[in-house]
């Protein structure tokens, strides 16, 4: 796909003597809500580890923007605009909400150790808007009255939006989301479904999504992988996977 | 209560062989051979207090538990209201040694060159969590760097403290590059396996170093280039004395040292408060706490570790120059891994991140070993026996770190 | 050149001893770190105790006794295993237990701090200066190899290996074969669920630590025998170079511990003899700081990966 934000061929990771992932092929426009089914151990978070850079993959090609960004490490695929969430949160604990907004925006604020030192015009500047940036991205949250709490103390459904605030703010291209309505009760899910959906608008970022839950995907997708046991089965609109046979004898078994 | 008797005797035996063959059955040297001295008394008492001890358990370990979260948790860098209160210290600080004596100002310039140390290891141990056991190495190159210029050029104190700095962080950064994304205790050993080559290297590289003998004459530091010193020992340069009419007491030297190691230990105070407050301090705390979150967000890892490093080699490689000058000679000798280690235990002891902890630490660590002279042998026991139990009782330190360091107003 | 034969062999034969101490006190580091994810900094004074305890008793028994050699040694041997395992069990149950939970950094300091506790606990007792062993253990077995430079290998260090040998084949049948060994096994694994499944894992926590002490007691004793002299402070370089050796062949596996100790005593002994002998130190934190970054799970290791 020539217009493509994310482009993803043939992609293999094989641990030891386990294909964990089984030449996946799969693109993600610019705007598009894009998302990973499957059951349990199909590999879903195995491909996200091999695009984001945690993983070097065994064979295959990743490209963001038409630039290869197979096997770089994770910290430098983040520069390409790459950013994503953790199934189990991997929020700064220990530091407050607004300390982690502001580590996150390390690539964007002075670093320099003499304007710091030295407190000079250009450092200031630069700390106030690091600051500014942090406090809309939390008015628009909604978690300003936590902004100087520890994030490990925030409610679950709260820690969840911070993590992906945190990754809202490094101005990213495309948002990978790891089974984002985990732990969420159905509230929160349709919370969740609505923020995608501004984030996508307001924001024009494309998000590639894991997850299980069926109706948030169904909700919120415009194109969906299901993927078993490490091999790509169907790739379509919502419509098209929902009544598509192999999709639901791989989730439910053969009869 | 037959448990505890129980236990008791267990302990009792256990501490009798372990006490024998150390105390009980000294060796004793007469001409070629050797001897045996037992002191059964002294087995006999281990066993006793152990006994007891072990009896009196449960009553006793109340109080301790109370030592554990009981100490205050005092403010550790100064907030906005405080700066009058850091400015009246700092102004003691200059003064007071005008009117104490000789020897409690030397000791107080041997503090503040911990101190110095302590600060900047803490920026390698206590910020960015990374566990340096070789920070002595750094020590030795600022040390040696100065005494080889000297040695080699004829440099004074004030040019060659740039150089020792900067040579000490370049060896922090060729160091440090290749082993920083090493798992922590095995960092720990391999920046002690670093500590040990550089101080093998200062031993064997005759040539350069002086070998075991070191070198020695080094010049103190200068007041804007007018030397401090009895006589200048050169033609034509007159010393401050000379210079300022002022009749020569060693006693001067001595101030003029202090207020020197002041100056230093204020920078590294003042630098690494700033650090800890910049971006870059932030991004030690979270790499500390989460490397993978860190890398997701294009955060550079080894770079961001590698700037610490860099810059508690830095201080060290300053603090090696100023202990250069102060001793007028180094050696290897100086320069061992226990060195490491006390230092290591002043940050750990202060707790870690905290600049204030930092300081108390290095202030009991460096006078009460001169204060109990007279238990110089115990010194090292002491020393081990206090590490093993700070790390029992109080793990976080004197005076824990104080969080955050930033704050947004919440309407 | 025609030497060169005969002399690499007397070498390998040093290389060998080295490298058989270097394998008895490597295999307290990697069970240790195996079980419970530490490095027992404390574990190369051990192995000074054990020399100590073997001169204290070789002192008590006398060298005039009459008694044969190898008994003397036997009695040393089993008197140090005895002491330092008592010493190993409190070491654990006294600095490392209670830091059972704790982050890393501080059970590494109580570590350092039993470490040097530890060197001028005995520095004080028995002196901090260098201590004379009687020399009970002379002779050499000399072969020819066919030039003029006898190849000779003392009786003392054909008796460290041989004693080592023996010990790692009863070590290997025990890991494998007895209850306790399948326990440790079970507990290096996972430590979790060998507990939930009734294994009492402070007992194995405390077994490992005394077997280590006994391994290491040996090699002190045994080294002691051949140098012939001691003082406090050898525990600290001969605890690092074990220590990467147990690094070297894989933390965490036994007989990787073995080859790793190996491996180091040949390659230090034969840069030491064809290089240089004042750098020979060295060498061993090279080889460390190489492994680490090369091949940081040894030689007989499994790779890792890390799990996101």
């Amino acid at each position: 796909m020539i217009d493509a934000l994310l482009n993803v061929s043939a992609l293999c990771m094989r641990f030891g003597g386990l294909l964990a992932v089984d030449n996946v092929n799969f693109a993600v426009k610019p705007d598009e809500v894009f998302a990973i089914i499957g059951p349990n151990g199909a590999g879903k978070t195995t491909v996200f580890n091999c695009v984001g850079g945690f993983y070097t993959p065994t064979s295959g090609q990743i490209t963001m923007n038409g630039v290869s960004i197979t096997g770089l490490p994770s910290h430098r695929v983040a520069h390409h605009g790459l950013v994503r969430t953790f199934q189990n949160v991997r929020l700064f604990k220990q530091l407050t909400v607004l300390e982690n907004l502001l580590v996150a925006q390390h690539t964007q604020v002075e670093t320099r150790l003499l304007p710091g030192l030295l407190k000079l015009k250009s450092y200031r500047q630069s700390e106030a808007d690091a600051l500014e940036r942090a406090a809309q991205w939390l008015d628009f949250m909604g978690l300003r009255e936590f902004a100087n709490r520890e994030a490990g103390n925030l409610a679950y459904g709260h820690q969840r939006r911070l993590e992906i605030a945190r990754c809202m703010i490094t101005k990213p291209r495309l948002l990978m989301l790891d089974e984002p309505a985990a732990g969420l009760n159905p509230q929160e899910k349709q919370d969740l479904q609505r923020l995608i959906d501004r984030l996508r608008c307001e924001f024009g970022v494309a998000v590639l999504l894991i997850e299980h839950d069926m109706g948030l995907v169904m909700g919120i997708s415009d194109r969906i992988l299901v993927m078993e046991h490490g091999k790509p089965i169907v790739t379509g609109t919502p419509a098209e996977v929902r009544s598509d046979e192999r999709v639901i004898k791989a989730y439910l078994g053969e009869e | 209560m037959a448990n505890n008797l129980r236990n008791a005797f267990i302990a009792a035996i256990l501490t009798g062989v372990i006490v024998t063959p150390v105390f009980g059955l000294q060796l004793v040297r007469q001409g070629a051979r050797t001897l045996m001295d037992p002191h059964w008394s002294n087995v006999l008492i281990a066993m006793a207090v152990v006994f007891v001890g072990q009896l009196l358990r449960p009553w006793l370990a109340i109080p301790f538990r109370r030592l554990k979260s009981g100490l205050p948790t005092l403010p550790a860098a100064p907030s906005q209201g405080n700066k009058w209160l850091v400015l009246l210290i700092i102004a003691a600080a200059v003064i007071w040694p005008f009117f104490g004596s000789r020897s409690s100002v030397d000791i107080a310039t041997l503090v503040l060159i911990y101190v110095m140390l302590g600060l900047g290891l803490n920026i390698v141990v206590g910020f960015a969590g990374l566990l340096d056991l070789g920070f002595v190495g750094f020590y030795a190159v600022g040390a040696y760097t100065y005494a080889l210029l000297y040695h080699w050029g004829g440099w004074g104190f004030w040019e060659a403290l740039p150089f020792a700095g900067a040579m000490a962080a370049l060896f922090g950064f060729v160091l440090g590059f290749p082993v920083l994304r090493l798992r922590g205790d095995y960092l720990a050993i391999v920046t002690l396996g670093f500590g040990e080559i550089i101080r093998l290297l200062l031993i064997n590289l005759n040539w350069l170093t002086g070998g075991p003998d070191g070198i020695s004459g080094i010049p103190k530091p200068s007041v804007f280039g007018i030397p401090m010193a009895r006589s200048s020992g050169t033609e034509g340069v007159r010393t401050f004395h000379e210079i300022t009419g002022l009749t020569f007491q060693s006693q001067h030297v001595v101030l003029w040292l202090y207020l020197m190691a002041l100056l230093l230990a204020l920078i590294t105070l003042f630098v690494s408060t700033r650090l800890k407050r910049m971006p870059v301090g932030r991004a030690w705390e979270a790499l500390r706490e989460d490397e993978i979150a860190c890398r997701s967000l294009g955060l550079n890892p080894t770079r961001i570790k590698l700037s610490a490093f860099t810059l508690g080699a830095m201080f060290a490689g300053f603090g090696g120059a100023f202990f250069a000058a102060r001793q007028g000679l180094v050696n290897p000798e100086s320069f061992t891994f226990i060195e490491s280690a006390l230092i290591l235990a002043i940050v750990v002891l202060g707790g870690m991140g905290s600049q204030v902890g930092v300081i108390l630490a290095a202030i009991l660590l460096t006078v009460l070993p001169e204060l109990a002279r007279g238990f110089a042998e115990y010194r090292m026991l002491m020393f081990g026996l206090v590490m093993v139990l700070m790390m029992m009782w109080r793990p976080q330190g004197l005076l824990p770190m104080k969080r955050p360091h930033v704050e947004l107003q919440t309407k | 050149m025609s030497d060169l034969i005969p002399q690499m062999t007397q070498q390998f034969f040093n290389g060998l001893s080295l490298g058989a101490i270097y394998a008895l006190i490597a295999i307290g580091y990697t069970m240790v770190y195996g079980i419970i994810g530490m490095i027992n900094f404390a574990h190369g004074e051990i192995y000074m105790i054990g020399a100590y305890v073997g001169l204290v008793t070789l002192t008590a028994v006398g060298t005039q006794s009459g008694m044969p050699v190898y008994l003397i040694v036997a009695v040393m041997l089993v008197v140090a295993m005895a002491v330092t395992g008592a010493y190993g069990f409190t070491v654990e149950r006294v600095a490392y237990r209670p830091l059972r939970g704790s982050p890393r950094l501080v059970a590494l300091i109580s570590a350092i701090g039993m470490s040097i506790f530890l060197q001028n606990w005995v520095a004080l007792g028995q002196g901090a200066r260098d201590m004379a062993v009687p020399n009970i253990l002379s002779g050499a077995v000399q072969f020819h190899m066919g030039t003029d430079f006898d190849v000779m290998v003392p009786y003392s260090r054909i008796m460290i290996i041989v004693v080592t040998v023996v010990l790692m084949i009863a070590l290997s049948l025990f890991i494998k074969y007895s209850r306790m060994g399948r326990a440790s096994r079970a507990c290096s694994q996972d430590m979790h669920m060998a507990n939930l499944l009734g294994i009492d894992t402070n007992k194995v926590i405390s077994f490992t630590f005394v077997l280590g002490a006994m391994l290491a007691a040996v090699g002190g004793v045994l080294i002691a025998l051949t140098i012939g002299k001691l003082n406090p402070f050898i525990g600290f370089i001969v605890g690092i170079k074990a220590f990467t050796a147990a690094v070297l062949g894989g933390i965490g596996s036994i007989p990787g511990a073995m080859l790793g100790g190996a491996l180091l005593g040949l390659v230090e002994t034969f840069a030491a003899a064809y290089i240089s002998s004042q750098y020979k130190d060295i060498v061993a934190f090279l080889l460390l700081v190489l492994i680490l970054l090369f091949r940081p799970t040894g030689l007989l290791g499994k790779p890792e990966v890390e799990k996101v």
